[in-house]
């Protein structure tokens, strides 16, 4: 084991891919020189040069179209969006080509693509820097989308995107690149496809994926304080979701806490919760409760910022309320 | 109609030159009959009038090269050699059809032409071909990314875009802009405060021209000149094809915008009426000839007709295929 950092993990990833496969490059804002806007490529252009750790313009629908016409033309391009909040210009060339064409082409054409990007508030950067559409993109058919949340995950999720014939978005929680922690030396690839039992637990299931999942961490610590054992799943694939973890544990605890920096209006946390009545209502003991970030674009004061997004306190008081409900 | 470039003016191509002009007008008389018949459904928009755009440009390009178009892009699909019984069976939406038939009408794709679309969202294409080239440039392929798009486009930021990085990287890309003056309904002078659209590449360094796009030689000829500049320089390429739409945008088009007197107009300049004008005059064509040619496509356009008519309707139960790919097995796993 050696002590690294989310930030590190994600560069061990990157340089391991570039190493592996001449096929892949880097490609986005300020990747290069600058070294990342979160320094996840630092060092790696002196490494491959700037033809594979390629530098690009302002032109967010330019360069993802370009990864896609990449991928098309037999590359295994990986695109980074500075962040999600960016990621809405390219939105038509994610949606509109890159989910699509495989499918509009009669499974002709595949697009080994994988775009990553930063996500999430948290760091008083005001509404139009801290979103999460980490939702939206799940919601596309022909596009995976996956939310390391672990240093395990942030170093080993890249090289199996990168291998999987489909696009894959992957979400990385702005707040998650100073997160310390061990790997094995030998870290390398993880599946994409299964969530993860982060804390075994009998009490209740808090379900939470990216920079949530430390936060469900959290409150099952106070929890457990308190007497209430609670088992927290990190749902990692946010499509497909795996369904099979999420009921095998709320068949377990009867209870179920969705946590979702997305709005709740037509959030993720609302698709998991659906899933888990239509799969798992006889086994409830209490309706399944969720915690989302407000209806509010995200304030710059860090006191509102704090009240608008999902915290441990609150996760805490909606568990226990679901316990009452049935005591 | 003078001869340049490496355009080989004798009677053989100049009759190939109006043989596939023809074709592709009488392959889409079929369909917009076949669409009032009910057989073919969705937008259906026409390319009539336009066809020498589509014929001219691919004599330019080799197998090897690509092509990426739009929503109206039956012309550019003949032209680049898919056969017109797949092409009529995507029409149909039958499993023959050359994009299985999930595509239909704006969404033709052909791996063995390197036909990437049929893309159906105005703009959407351009960074694609940017991808394509720039895959070539890194794999060290000498091949051209033609990319085929219309006036209206060049209002939108991914053109610009796109236009940007080709130039800035220096990519294979032909960028083909078929002006045929009107985005939908809107007229170019109504939608552009440039409306000389060359000058919009030249101001990204893109070395351009403007082509009259309803005579098949001269585009033809700009083209070659255009994919031979793209070739040596390794860099991009502009033209600009002022042509025109003799048909309704699609199916749906009521033509309020536009007067039938300056319809009538551009059909004066009918590229396939000229070049068969031309060939009669030079002595090159006879009335046997055009009677040949006029069987052959119809018995072409007839065999399709029949293949799509044939062809099978996928199962239901097949509905979710080709939505995401197998991954590859086995799959690591090193986490617990």
């Amino acid at each position: 084991m050696s002590a690294t950092s989310y930030r590190e993990a994600v560069r061990a990833a990157l340089r391991d891919a570039l190493a592996r496969d001449p096929r892949v490059f880097l490609m986005g804002e300020d990747v290069g020189r600058y070294g990342g806007s979160y320094a996840c490529s630092k060092g790696l252009l002196d490494e491959f040069g700037p033809e594979r750790i390629r530098d690009t313009p302002l032109s967010e629908a330019g360069f993802v179209g370009a990864g896609i016409g990449a991928a098309l033309g037999g590359m295994r391009p990986i695109v980074e969006i500075m962040t999600v909040n960016f990621s809405l210009l390219a939105l038509d060339q994610i949606v509109n080509n890159a989910a699509t064409i495989r499918h509009m082409s009669g499974g002709q054409f595949n697009i080994p693509l994988v775009i990553r990007m930063a996500t999430g508030a948290g760091r008083q950067l005001a509404a139009q820097h801290s979103h999460s559409f980490e939702g939206w993109y799940a919601h596309v058919p022909g596009i995976r989308v996956v939310a390391p949340a672990t240093l395990d995950d942030a170093r080993g999720m890249l090289w199996t995107a990168i291998e999987d014939p489909n696009p894959v978005v992957i979400f990385e929680h702005a707040t998650l690149y100073n997160l310390e922690g061990d790997l094995p030396e030998g870290a390398g690839a993880v599946d994409i496809d299964r969530a993860r039992v982060r804390r075994a637990g009998r009490d209740v299931s808090l379900i939470a994926y990216g920079g949530s999942l430390h936060k469900a961490m959290t409150a099952a610590d106070r929890l457990s304080a308190e007497g209430v054992e609670a088992e927290v799943i990190d749902l990692r694939s946010l499509r497909p979701i795996d369904d099979a973890t999420i009921m095998a544990s709320v068949r377990k605890t009867h209870r179920a806490v969705v946590v979702d920096e997305g709005w709740r209006t037509g959030s993720l946390a609302a698709e998991v919760s659906a899933r888990i009545t239509e799969q798992a209502f006889y086994d409830l003991d209490a309706p399944v409760a969720r915690v989302c970030t407000e209806e509010v674009p995200i304030p710059y004061p860090k006191h509102l910022e704090d009240a608008a997004l999902p915290q441990p306190e609150k996760i805490v008081t909606s568990t226990k309320a679901l316990m009452g409900s049935h005591a | 109609m003078a001869p340049g470039g490496k355009t080989h003016l004798d009677r053989g191509h100049l009759l190939f030159l109006l043989k596939e002009m023809l074709r592709i007008r009488r392959f889409e008389e079929r369909c917009a009959e076949l669409y009032s018949a009910g057989k073919i459904r969705g937008f259906l928009h026409l390319y009539i009038g336009e066809e020498a755009n589509a014929v001219g440009v691919m004599q330019a390009i080799g197998v090897d090269d690509a092509v990426v178009s739009t929503y109206r892009e039956h012309g550019h699909a003949l032209a680049r050699g898919i056969a017109a019984r797949a092409l009529m069976a995507e029409m149909y939406g039958k499993v023959e059809g050359v994009s299985r038939g999930r595509g239909g009408s704006m969404h033709v794709f052909d791996a063995g032409a390197r036909f990437y679309g049929g893309n159906a969202i105005v703009g959407g294409g351009l960074p694609l071909a940017v991808g394509l080239a720039l895959a070539d440039r890194m794999r060290g392929l000498a091949r051209v990314t033609v990319c085929i798009f219309g006036e209206g486009a060049a209002a939108e930021g991914a053109f610009h875009e796109s236009l940007n990085l080709a130039a800035l990287w220096k990519l294979p890309v032909l960028f083909v802009c078929e002006n045929n003056r009107y985005a939908m309904g809107t007229a170019i002078e109504r939608e552009q405060s440039q409306i000389d659209l060359v000058r919009h590449a030249e101001s990204y360094g893109i070395k351009s021209e403007a082509v009259d796009g309803m005579d098949v030689v001269a585009v033809e000829v700009a083209a070659r000149r255009a994919t031979a500049a793209v070739r040596d320089a390794g860099a991009p390429y502009f033209l600009e094809n002022r042509t025109y739409r003799f048909r309704a945008h699609s199916m749906y088009d009521p033509e309020l915008y536009r007067s039938k007197a300056e319809v009538e107009e551009w059909k004066q300049r009918d590229p396939i009426s000229k070049l068969d004008a031309w060939l009669r005059d030079a002595g090159f064509l006879h009335p046997d000839d055009l009677r040949r040619i006029e069987d052959e496509i119809a018995a072409e356009i007839d065999d399709a007709a029949a293949f799509a008519e044939a062809g099978r309707w996928e199962p239901v139960e097949d509905l979710a295929r080709d939505v995401v790919a197998p991954p590859p097995a086995p799959r690591r796993d090193a986490a617990a």
